[in-house]
């Protein structure tokens, strides 16, 4: 009996070890593409295949009984069949479904360039923002090469598709920067005041853009500020204009840095070698410090705060356009003092928290007189009374207050939703006064600013998504609210292709110089349609970008009388357009360019113009070439850019006895050309060991020396007009950038050697 | 035969089942180790990738079968049909975080610098400072664990061989990393199972910084 037992055990056992299943089949993606590489695996046992090209697999297995099949490929989401191994062959034909994955996704891309190192679908990265040619390390300049902004040099701000300076916003980690340039000096255009350095992402909205963010008729500038350095160093530069140094210390366990930074500018070496049109009776002189700590949380989170203090005077003297025999001297000293405070959390369950505050202050004081070649002031009759108005003094101060939360829900894999607040506690102040008629006028206003808002991001799959949100807005000083609806929609058409729609309503509130006289006025509305196909290719990028836009409740002058003005909310406009952006870093080895072109077509009825005209801003035709070639063995990269704008309107309006202003002249500028030259030497690019790192830095604006002109300024006749040029043709500009590091990444290796 | 009997020839069968399992295990790691050396077409190594994760997920608590399927896919990575370096990459990393859940050591960081490296050859200039930086890393910290691993020099070696002088790179100063590495590998006795290749190419690599 026993032995009969074991004789049918050895049996089974035999049976068990020889007799194989053969499992076969083909596993294939959703769209009935087959799937290469995917794994099969019978749960608890070796035995298992690797699908080939066809998406076909087979293994022969000896397990017996009910298994589970365990069917994968990255990418895609697994799924588990069991099966009965009973030494029958078996076969199958699954489908495996696509994840929603980040790296796969579509992404909105209409209205938008993003700028970054991180970034995922990044037009330019930080360093292309420092080296393109005419930039000199300028984000603002940069931004220009890009399609949608205009080439405006005779006051900042970048001016994007029909929209005025003002009408757009730029915001650091969330909150809104109340002075991004430094303070206006008539007729120049002023840089920024953040280093294109200090910032890992920027993204670059030419319309269109999130609810997360408001107050900006035509675009918002998205800076992301760097979380921790790489590495603690020194750094210093050194240039005939401008002298600095700073460190940035990383702690040991890399979770914390803390830094500061100074420097110093005058020109006055310079402007001794270089002629400047301008009479300096006052050197400009700029001293800038800027300090910081971060600190990574345990939980992965980010808190970063980053404060700069800038102090800044200049005065120059123009020939005055009323009288030859005059000048302007005008004078301005800046205090400026900017903090962010910001604190990124992770938390349990997808949620992620980001806390923002932020405080400003801006002070100006502004002096104008009129003066006689001798320079000594010059006081008139009332018979030229328009010329007493040049002699005035101003004395200005913004302070803004601002906090926020957002907080950021996942759901399911890239779906997310996100909603927040913001508060915004304005103080504005001007106080105005004229010797001559003894006003001394101080103008303020409070504002306690209020938005809400919520956001979703919805994948319907990887290749359709889209971005619902809506915005409240609350202002105190003109007691007015706000609701403003924003979707997009991105659609992928082909691998690397896709298509996106966007619209939104956005309001801005009028200039501080306007609520000043009046705040019985609304807010300004600006309504965006978009649509955008970009092909993005690791080394090639092509966008053709469609938009209109609809300008309604824009700011009107009301004149009360040649000095005195007020205002409504009776202008309107609009702008469409048509703009090209092909960056190509692969057809040519070593050798890196785009290609920005726009079109424009806008009219608008606001402030003093008569009529619905084209803002003196404005070009019809506006394109950018940029290239970029770094020569290795040389160590030098060569940088040029070449920006072309057709000639912009200029208007002069001319205020009648009936306080009603009325067209008196009117054409266009010439075109505007200006080829940039810009050259970098690296001696110790790539040499990992080195303890000094230097670059040296050389750049020429307006190479070829081409005679712009920005438009006119009109004498009170009108018979007279003087144009706006540049305080020079050309811009030269030589600096060493050194910086001291401690990069550890080799030594262990080179120790062992 | 006797019931004592019976009992003893179950034990035994227990005793050689459960030996039988580890013998399995030497086994077949042993049988593709060898079939891994001479894979070559992509559809090949992926299969081997593919056994050599059944044989991980099936025993739990070696390191090995994870780190070959990782070394597998590093030299799908390797071959320039492969396109997508980026998604192969995420394959490494996926074999590699099995393996580095049960041991890091020497050998993973070796394929970790491999699968950092690859990636960073997709656009060296941009991604220099951070696939680049995570490739030196691995190797740092490889070489922590175990100065004398000849695969890390053999992988340093190539790093410097494919760096232009200009750039601290070079033959002259891959020379002596090669050699380095070659000397560990004539003294190295590896462990059963254990990863050997590396010394051909490096003695390879060594004839051209001559």
């Amino acid at each position: 009996m026993i032995r009969s037992i074991i004789s049918a055990s050895l049996i089974l056992l035999f049976h068990s070890l020889t007799a194989q299943t053969l499992v076969s089949g083909s596993v294939k993606d959703g769209k009935g593409h087959p799937l290469r590489g995917a794994s099969l695996a019978l749960k608890g046992s070796y035995d298992g295949a690797t699908t080939d090209s066809l998406g076909s697999f087979h293994f022969q297995t000896t397990e017996k009984g009910d298994f589970t099949l365990v069917v994968s490929s990255i990418g895609y989401n697994p799924i588990e069949q069991i099966i009965n191994l009973a030494g029958t062959p078996i076969s199958f034909h699954l489908v495996l479904k696509e994840q929603l994955s980040e790296l796969k996704a579509v992404t909105i891309t209409a209205g938008s360039f993003s700028a970054g190192d991180s970034k995922r679908g990044a037009v330019l990265s930080s360093l292309d923002i420092a080296t393109t040619a005419g930039s000199n390390a300028d984000i603002t300049a940069a931004l220009k090469t890009l399609p949608g902004a205009q080439q405006i040099g005779e006051q900042e701000g970048l001016f994007v598709r029909g929209g005025a300076g003002y009408e757009a916003k730029q915001y650091i980690d969330g909150t809104l920067v109340n002075n991004p340039y430094y303070s206006s000096v008539p007729d120049i255009a002023q840089r920024g005041r953040f280093s294109p350095f200090l910032f890992k992402g920027t993204v670059f909205s030419t319309g269109g853009y999130s609810a997360l963010y408001g107050e900006a008729l035509s675009s918002v500038v998205l800076l992301e500020s760097i979380d921790l350095p790489e590495k603690s160093e020194i750094d210093a530069t050194i240039s005939p204009i401008v002298v600095g140094l700073g460190t940035q210390q990383l702690a040991k366990d890399k979770n914390s840095s803390w830094g500061f930074s100074y420097n110093y500018v005058n020109p006055v070496v310079y402007f001794a070698a270089v002629k400047q049109v301008p009479d300096y009776f006052s050197m400009p002189q700029y001293h800038n410090a800027d300090a910081n700590f971060r600190i990574r949380t345990k939980g992965g989170g980010m808190i970063k705060y980053y404060t700069t203090f800038a102090y800044n005077n200049l005065g120059l003297r123009r020939q005055d356009w009323d009288s030859l025999n005059m000048n302007d001297a005008f004078a301005l000293t800046n205090h400026n003092w900017y903090n962010n405070l910001s604190w990124r959390e992770y938390l349990n369950n997808g949620w992620k928290m980001d806390l923002g505050a932020s405080y400003s202050t801006n002070l100006d004081n502004i002096g104008q007189q009129v003066e006689n070649l001798q320079n000594q002031p010059q006081i008139f009759s009332d018979s030229t009374f328009w010329m007493n108005y040049k002699n005035f003094g101003v004395n200005q101060r913004q302070d803004l207050t601002q906090v926020r939360a957002v907080f950021d829900k996942k759901l399911g894999a890239l779906s997310a939703i996100r909603f927040g607040s913001e508060y915004w506690y304005a103080c504005n102040y001007q106080q105005y006064h004229t010797v001559e008629y003894n006003i001394d006028t101080l103008y303020k206003f409070h504002d306690n600013f209020n938005s809400l808002f919520a956001e979703s991001d919805i994948y319907l799959t990887n290749e359709l998504a889209a971005k619902v949100g809506v915005r409240y807005e609350h202002s105190t000083v003109i007691n007015k609210s706000d609701l403003a609806p924003r979707l997009s929609l991105a659609y992928r058409t082909g691998p690397a292709a896709q298509v996106s729609l966007a619209y939104g309503i956005f309001y801005q509130k009028p200039e501080n110089s306007q609520l000043f006289y009046t705040t019985n006025v609304g807010f300004t509305k600006a309504t965006h349609y978009i649509i955008n196909y970009q092909k993005m290719t690791k080394d090639r990028i092509f966008r053709v970008e469609a938009y209109y836009k609809k300008y309604d409740d824009l700011i009107k002058t009301v004149p009360v009388n040649y000095f005195f003005s007020t205002y409504n909310n009776t202008g309107s406009g609009y702008a469409k357009g048509l703009e090209f952006f092909w960056r190509d870093k692969k057809s040519i080895k070593d050798f890196d360019y785009w290609i920005s072109y726009s079109y424009l077509d806008t009219k608008r009825n606001y402030l003093n113009y008569t009529s619905q005209l084209m803002p003196s801003f404005a070009a019809t035709h506006t394109a950018s070439i940029v290239m970029k070639r770094f020569f290795t063995k040389i160590k030098c990269g060569v940088n040029l850019t070449y920006s072309f704008a057709t000639g912009r309107p200029y208007y002069n309006f001319i205020l009648d006895s009936v306080n009603k202003y009325n067209l008196a002249e009117n054409g266009k500028t010439r075109d505007f050309n200006s080829l940039n030259f810009s050259a970098e030497y690296v001696p110790s690019v790539g040499n990992t060991k080195a303890k000094t790192f230097v670059v040296w830095f050389a750049s020429v604006s307006n190479v070829l020396g081409y005679n712009a002109v920005y438009g006119y300024n009109f004498s009170y006749s009108g018979l007279y007009r003087q144009a706006i040029t540049p305080p020079a043709n050309r811009f030269y500009f030589i600096g060493c950038f050194l910086s001291w590091g401690v990069d550890r990444s080799q030594d262990a290796i080179n120790n062992n050697l | 035969m006797t019931m004592q009997k019976t009992l003893l020839f179950f034990a035994l069968l227990i005793g050689i089942g459960a030996h039988a399992q580890s013998d399995k295990y030497m086994a077949t790691m042993q049988k593709n180790i060898t079939l891994l050396d001479s894979a070559k077409t992509i559809d090949q190594l992926q299969s081997m990738a593919g056994t050599f994760d059944r044989i991980g997920d099936a025993e739990k608590t070696q390191w090995l079968p994870y780190y070959y399927a990782a070394f597998a896919q590093t030299l799908i990575g390797w071959n320039p049909d492969t396109k997508d370096k980026d998604a192969n990459a995420q394959k490494i990393n996926a074999y590699l975080a099995k393996a580095e859940a049960i041991e890091k050591n020497a050998e993973t960081y070796s394929v970790e610098n491999m699968s950092a490296t690859q990636q960073m050859l997709v656009d060296p200039q941009s991604r220099y400072m951070t696939n680049g930086k995570d490739a030196a890393e691995a190797l740092q910290k490889g070489l922590a664990i175990d100065p004398n691993n000849p695969r890390l020099y053999y992988l340093q070696g190539m790093s410097l061989f494919n760096t232009p002088p200009q750039f601290g790179g070079g033959k002259d100063k891959a020379k002596p990393v090669f050699e380095k590495s070659v000397a560990l590998f004539k003294a190295a006795q590896p462990k059963p199972l254990y990863p050997t290749w590396g010394q051909k190419q490096a003695e390879a690599q060594l004839a051209l910084c001559q």
